[in-house]
């Protein structure tokens, strides 16, 4: 290991250096910074009673910069997408359970779900929202995955495939709606903002778990077609 | 009053100091295992950083998506990894318990 550690001594005084440098550009940039900064906390506030919402965030997030979030979707069916189409994955080993997992996750998936209801619909108040709840939910997937659920041959097939493009299709369906009722798109009516905002959003949390625990899975789950 | 914000300079100091130094070890880490725990451990902290920032909305998804979900994702790679490696060579230790750890 000491010869190792020799060898490797002139590429770590390097990134030593690399990264002392980007520590102090970073450091000057910090330190340059005005230090009353109010970016556009302004104009979202001011504009914040037409979003549909009361959470800055979620304003943001789902109103003001929904395209960001609708690509943001995207990007995780992406990231399914290419888990799913690696061939030959190396099994994972199969361990039961043990009576622990077993029961706690008989008591946690119902609560797990319920605290996931309630982030997505406390988002538009205060701190939560699609991406939070679909994590929650996700983590429920992944501990019946755990506890050795596996998705049955009659959920795994076109069913799980619509759950999963749920969020990324009622998003894209709301704005191209918006288009053709002669509007620009994502651009919610104020009247309509909230209850579409929780509709996107409902359906977002849906697939975001659904997508996260298909990621722990790994495999693209058996449709039975196939066998 | 003072002694509430010489507390709080001094638990965001520790903070700060706790992420670099959690940061430094895990990334020095060989062994796999050891880091993804690290990784876990650092999420969680840097959730806590995020609370003091006044972010609670950031500190929520990254407690739920970088300490929850992405240490999952990394230990069932890891899981994969390591059966690979076993029907390769089938004589190693569950863990790969061969602990590199030469700069320490």
């Amino acid at each position: 290991m000491t010869d190792n550690g020799k060898q490797q001594m002139p590429f770590r005084l390097l990134l030593a250096v690399l990264l002392s440098t980007l520590a102090a550009g970073l450091g000057y940039a910090v330190l340059s910074l005005p230090s009353l900064a109010p970016g556009l906390s302004e104009q979202v506030a001011g504009k914040l009673e037409t979003s549909g919402v009361s959470n800055p965030v979620t304003a943001v997030l789902l109103n003001f910069r929904a395209y960001d979030t609708l690509l943001e979707l995207g990007v995780l069916l992406l990231a399914l997408l290419g888990v799913w189409s690696l061939r030959g994955l190396p099994e994972r080993r199969e361990s039961s359970p043990g009576p622990v997992l077993d029961t706690l996750s008989r008591l946690l998936v119902p609560l797990l779900i319920l605290v996931a209801g309630y982030l997505l619909w406390v988002g538009a108040y205060a701190p939560g929202g699609a991406f939070q709840a679909g994590s929650v939910l996700g983590a429920a997937g992944v501990l019946l995955l755990l506890a050795g659920w596996r998705p049955g041959a009659r959920f795994a097939g076109l069913r799980l495939r619509i759950a999963l493009v749920a969020g990324l299709g009622v998003f894209m369906g709301v704005g191209i709606m918006l288009i053709l009722v002669g509007g620009h798109f994502l651009e919610y009516p104020p009247p309509f903002a909230a209850a579409l905002i929780l509709l996107i959003e409902a359906a977002a949390t849906l697939s975001i778990g659904l997508t996260l625990a298909a990621l722990f899975l790994g495999d693209r789950p058996e449709t039975g077609a196939r066998r | 009053m003072e002694t509430i914000t010489v507390l709080q300079w001094a638990f965001d100091a520790l903070l700060g100091a706790a992420l670099l130094g959690l940061a430094w070890w895990l990334l020095d880490s060989a062994e796999l295992f050891r880091a993804i725990v690290l990784f876990i451990a650092f999420g969680l902290l840097m959730a806590l950083a995020w609370v003091r920032l006044d972010a609670p909305d950031v500190a929520l998804a990254e407690a739920a998506i970088g300490a929850g979900l992405t240490g999952a994702l990394l230990l069932a790679a890891l899981a994969r990894l390591e059966s690979k490696n076993q029907t390769k060579t089938n004589h190693k230790d569950h863990r790969g318990t061969e602990v590199h750890d030469g700069q320490r």
